[in-house]
């Protein structure tokens, strides 16, 4: 599968990177993993609906500059200039936030409530998880990508813009992680 | 945890009497008994210690767009200082640009917290080229020059690049000088200088807002060049991203930034020095600006067991780099006053700082006035720029670093 996506991607980069075309023409390779409703349907890849434009900016900048590493995005990214980088996140930042995941089993609810309670994930994140600014919308994200993203930050591989995701996730502890995903996933 | 403070390691002079009172209330712990973990993890954040109402609930750091603002888009127009002096824009296209340093060769290098990279700016016959000279590396925030020698600050390690100005074009990768260094996100990355004592001075933050740090941490330390010979200076030391020697004195005067979420207007960030018969534990978690001990940390404590600090700065206001101003192109009032990068509050409802202000000493030393100097970043209570660093030049002008648009500035007078 991901071998897959890679050739597509590649097969596509002369596309993506010529900026004489239409934004949306530019941005369907995004939508292809990322998912065109705003909810992505591809394993460990992040919904993007309803991300602020600021967030997808920061993130868009770090991969170009090779600062995050995941592949494809670095390739995708490397020949953006920065008024590719704005547009393509503007737009982004149009698609509407996805639905969150379903069931929700109440007991695994009420644990991880009390989780993102704990590490206060709605302190930046909002109390409605929505996001604003350079902090991306968690609520309703994919729970195979929220798993992804913590163990990342927790274990410093990803080093994040700010310093503030790896200061909170080193404080989530190993069993706690899969529960707050879980309920990240299913919140609404 | 309990709060050790060793002799061993401490430069002469310092002040024992001070120190054993703290330590008489706290007796250290069996060695190797569980008091000696590290911190509650949960606490090494800034989120730690905010209270549940909805006005604290609207605070949050606030965070750059990491792509430089264009040079005809910066808001030099809206930068006031005082008559006389005039603001250009130096260069522009320095991404986060943080702490700065003069070369020999008149280099000026910007190192950068939430980017990879840092930056060399030359003048070419009045136009300035901007490079990257160093990239791939973690939290560059801070840059030293001594005897040609570049020195760069990331998270957790020191490294240096030998004769960095004749090789701008194809500059060497940094080798190490030291890694022996805590691995915190939480204030790790560090403002560094070298003395008048030709050693690398370095800070290590408290990792988190508020906690009981380990001995290995809210400290300033310095060794020699080549990375040995590491001491601890001060403790006590929150969080400091700026400092520089007195021209006369040779003292050490820095910037402290002092804790969040007590309350809008307390504690204040402080200015300190080190004096020979001072105090060389300057209060943190006991004791803030000087007179107020920590509602959590502070029982038990008397703020008279600390250095206070010679200057309030303001609270929350994120007073970053600083120098003496040695140069001879501003009026004769600024000989030897310090000029302080006030980076602006996050963690206030109404913002303040987001200026340089200047600080005018006594033949004592002591602080004599301090006022605002470079005003006009903070706009409508939302930042339009934010000041890190300031860089005496060699003909007397001043730079001023802005890592909200990956700015440096230049404020002469006369002319």
């Amino acid at each position: 599968m991901r071998q897959f996506l890679v050739a597509a991607v590649i097969a596509c980069l002369a596309a993506a990177a010529s900026a004489a075309e239409p934004v949306a023409e530019r941005t369907a390779i995004c939508l292809s993993c990322h998912g065109e409703s705003g909810r992505s349907e591809t394993p460990e890849v992040p919904s993007l609906g309803g991300q602020p434009a600021s967030f997808l900016l920061i993130q868009l900048y770090q991969f170009r500059e090779k600062q995050r590493i995941a592949e494809p995005m670095n390739s995708l990214t490397a020949e953006f200039t920065d008024d590719d980088l704005r547009e393509v996140s503007d737009f982004l930042a149009t698609l509407p936030p996805p639905t969150p995941a379903e069931p929700a089993e109440p007991a695994r609810m009420e644990a991880g409530k009390e989780l993102a309670a704990k590490h206060r994930c709605g302190f930046c994140h909002n109390p409605d998880l929505s996001g604003h600014d350079q902090i991306p919308r968690i609520g309703a994200q994919r729970e195979d990508y929220l798993v992804k993203a913590l163990s990342e930050y927790k274990s410093g591989a990803r080093a994040g813009y700010d310093p503030a995701m790896v200061e909170v996730a080193q404080g989530i502890g190993d069993g706690e992680l899969a529960d707050l995903a879980y309920y990240l996933a299913r919140f609404r | 945890m309990v709060l050790r403070i060793r002799g061993a390691g401490l430069i002469a002079g310092f002040a024992m009497a001070a120190a054993l009172p703290v330590m008489a209330q706290q007796p250290a712990p069996p060695a190797g008994g569980p008091a000696a973990a590290p911190a509650p993890v949960d606490r090494g954040s800034a989120l730690y210690g905010r209270p549940e109402s909805e006005g604290a609930a609207k605070l949050a750091p606030v965070a750059p767009p990491p792509i430089p603002t264009p040079a005809d888009k910066l808001p030099l127009a809206k930068l006031k200082a005082p008559q006389g002096f005039r603001v250009e824009v130096y260069a522009a296209g320095v991404t986060n640009a943080r702490e700065m340093r003069l070369g020999d060769k008149g280099t000026v290098f910007v190192g950068a917290r939430l980017t990879d990279k840092v930056h060399a700016i030359t003048d070419e016959n009045g136009a300035r080229k901007v490079r990257v000279i160093a990239s791939g590396l973690h939290r560059p925030n801070g840059v030293a020059f001594h005897n040609g020698s570049l020195y760069i600050a990331e998270l957790s390690k020191i490294s240096k690049i030998d004769n960095i100005e004749a090789n701008l074009e194809h500059p060497p990768k940094p080798t190490l000088v030291s890694d022996s260094f805590p691995k915190d996100e939480a204030h790790g990355w560090k403002f560094i200088a070298i003395g008048p004592d030709e050693k690398l001075y370095v800070p290590i933050g408290a990792p988190g807002n508020i906690n009981n740090p380990p001995e290995t941490h809210a400290q300033i330390r310095r060794m020699n060049l080549d990375g040995s010979g590491m001491e601890v200076v001060a403790r006590g030391v929150r969080n400091t991203v700026g400092f520089d020697w007195h021209p006369v004195s040779k003292e050490l005067y820095f910037t402290d930034n002092g804790r969040d979420w007590v309350s809008e207007d307390v504690p204040e960030d402080e200015l300190n020095r080190i004096t020979a018969s001072g105090k060389k534990h300057f209060g943190f978690p006991f004791c803030h600006q000087g007179n107020m001990t920590d509602p959590e940390f502070g029982w038990g404590h008397s703020c008279d067991d600390y250095e206070p600090p010679i200057s309030l700065m303001g609270p929350h206001s994120a007073s970053l780099g600083m120098r003496f101003y040695t140069g001879g192109m501003f009026p004769a009032e600024y000989k030897n006053a310090i000029f302080v990068a006030r980076h602006g509050s996050w963690n206030r409802t109404k913002k303040v700082g987001g200026d340089i202000m200047v600080v005018k000493l006594n033949e004592d030393g002591s602080v004599k006035s301090k006022e605002p100097f470079l005003t006009g970043f903070l706009e409508d209570n939302k930042y339009v720029g934010r000041p890190v660093d300031v860089q005496v030049m060699k003909d007397g002008s001043m730079l001023v670093s802005d890592d909200f648009n990956g700015a440096v500035y230049r404020i002469s007078y006369g002319g």
